[in-house]
């Protein structure tokens, strides 16, 4: 075989040109949140001239960030706890097949994975007016988690089927309990999956949009209250940017340090989902 | 009864225990309205009394009469076209460039998910003002240095795809993954018995990774297929549906009739036709999983 060099360079090509694509739109986040708006309307492409940090500011008292960030705190975590409590306990139970009808359960949870959110948002939503639970965090939450349950067990039971039944065995002879086993055996075996299973699911309830709109009602959440700055703020960009600045900067550097697991979840969640 | 069956029937009851929270919430939140909302298509429900009216089919005629419902369920053919092929396109082309990119792999992996992992939130609204915004976006400057292009999103000639645009830029990384993950698969030997024959490049990956890879392609297809019946964040952002409903896709022509003309009962109606989409690619998906060895 020949060393060709001219497909390499080519191909190294093509992933730079995909890569700047990817990119392109959030270097000019990152270089206009320094601008200011007449600067950013002369020419979007340049460098600052000066630095407009009280931008930063504003976006952050005006996209209600600081109640923002805390309810999406809130929210995220519930659907977190929600779901890392449901689909271990679910998972487990079907990786065993420890029920008889573990097969209508996968076939159910496979089918309401792709229900749209249509069939049962119109209801729910009266059912939440009628129990007053518009724009509760908490509640938003759950119903979110409900949301990434079927992924979420479809995930946790891969994880569960590459424990060796050895080990469950060993504990139950050695006279453990059922919940004993799976709390002090076989779920720190499993904990890679817990870690994934929480970012994956973490990073659907953070940027949900369809659901938390909808309910929350005025009670924002961090992206919801930079939604509500978009059109009443257009006069200022440099501010608009400075804004997503503060929303991207703390995804970015999660994903960037916990890129494994983010990688693992999906592949797993596509492949056996 | 047996002591033996007795207390295999104990251990059971505590297993169906153990399932009941994840199904009992399913349950509260999709199952049962679920439910209600078939009921709801077949009345006249304005979203306040509780006693709604039955009507028998003519929701569906009313939807089915509707030209915008019908220019809707369009916009969703052309969206799923849309996305069963470019990204598709985009990530066997970049998977496959960085199969033999060791190195590299990882950096290029966290560049291409970065515009998955953020909320559509941040990315429409980044691409509405740094962008498409005639003033100040991109298509702004080049207004000033003497082009004639307009915001892509204002005309209905082009709103659609630049919409659509948008979402497949945030979305193509995520298949690039995938897909690397599924070649990386491929059993070694087999690429390099095809070296042996004399294959070049193009055969090795149409005769073998190809093949390879099949089963997670199929099933990304079939997934593509649902969620562009379900596509709604990104239209709803960056268009509500306009101009002139030549972006609206079913989601958003739900959501409208329920939450501003307050016709619920039509609006189940366009959930459950929706549905209907979702349960048939499902019925598509079951069948290319039912050879997983594990169920």
């Amino acid at each position: 075989m020949k060393a060709s060099s001219a497909p390499r360079a080519a191909g190294h090509l093509i992933l730079a040109v995909f890569a700047v694509t990817a990119l392109f739109p959030l270097l000019l986040v990152g270089i206009n949140s320094l601008k200011l708006s007449t600067q950013i309307i002369t020419n979007p492409l340049a460098l600052p001239t000066t630095l407009a940090w009280s931008n930063f500011g504003e976006a952050w008292q005006y996209g209600h960030f600081a109640t923002g960030f805390r309810n999406s705190l809130l929210l995220t975590a519930t659907t977190v706890v929600t779901v890392l409590i449901c689909s271990s306990l679910a998972g487990y139970v079907l990786a065993g097949k420890k029920i008889a009808i573990w097969p209508a359960v996968i076939v159910y949870f496979m089918v309401s994975m792709t229900v749209p959110i249509q069939l049962f948002l119109f209801p729910l939503y009266f059912g939440f007016a009628h129990l007053n639970l518009l724009g509760n965090v908490f509640a938003v939450g759950a119903v979110i988690a409900a949301m990434n349950m079927p992924l979420s067990v479809f995930l946790m039971r891969t994880f569960f089927l590459n424990v060796p039944k050895e080990i469950e065995e060993a504990a139950i002879m050695d006279g453990a309990s059922t919940m004993q086993t799976l709390y002090r055996v076989i779920l720190p075996i499993v904990s890679p999956g817990l870690i994934t299973v929480s970012i994956i699911v973490g990073l659907n309830a953070w940027n949900e949009f369809l659901i938390s709109s909808t309910f929350l009602q005025g009670n924002y959440t961090a992206t919801l209250g930079y939604l509500s700055m978009n059109g009443t703020f257009s006069t200022n960009e440099g501010v608009m940017m400075a804004g997503a600045v503060i929303l991207i900067l703390p995804i970015l550097a999660i994903f960037v340090l916990l890129q494994r697991y983010v990688v693992d979840g999906l592949v797993n969640g596509a492949v056996k989902g | 009864m047996t002591p033996a069956v007795a207390a295999r029937r104990r251990r059971s009851g505590k297993f169906y225990l153990m399932i009941a929270p994840a199904l009992l919430l399913s349950g509260v939140v999709v199952l049962i309205p679920g439910i209600l909302t078939a009921y709801a298509a077949f009345t006249d429900w304005d979203g306040l009394g509780l006693h709604p009216a039955w009507v028998g089919l003519a929701n569906f005629r009313e939807i089915f009469a509707d030209p915008v419902f019908r220019h809707s369920l369009r916009d969703n053919l052309v969206w799923t076209a849309l996305f069963l092929t470019i990204p598709v396109v985009i990530g066997l082309l970049t998977a496959m460039l960085l199969l033999r990119r060791r190195r590299t792999r990882t950096v290029y992996q966290v560049i291409y998910l970065i515009p998955y992992v953020l909320a559509p939130i941040t990315n429409a609204v980044l691409w509405l003002n740094i962008i498409y915004n005639p003033i100040s976006g991109v298509i702004g400057f080049f207004r000033n240095h003497g082009s004639a292009i307009d915001n892509p999103l204002a005309s209905t000639d082009t709103a659609l795809y630049a919409v659509a645009g948008v979402d497949i830029w945030h979305f193509w990384g995520f298949l690039t993954v995938v897909y690397l993950a599924a070649l990386r698969q491929t059993p070694l030997d087999q690429v390099e018995a095809a070296l042996v024959e004399g294959a070049n490049g193009w055969q090795i990956f149409r005769y073998v990774y190809l093949p390879s890879i099949r089963p997670t392609l199929q099933l990304m297809w079939v997934m593509i297929v649902i969620f562009s019946f379900l596509a709604f964040d990104y239209v709803y952002l960056l268009t509500q549906g306009g101009p002139a409903n030549s972006t609206e896709m079913l989601s958003t022509y739900a959501y409208t009739a329920a939450f501003s003309a307050f016709q619920f009962g039509k609006a189940a109606a366009v959930g459950l036709v929706m549905s209907g989409f979702g349960l048939l690619s499902s019925f598509l998906f079951v069948w290319l999983s039912r050879k997983d060895p594990d169920l």
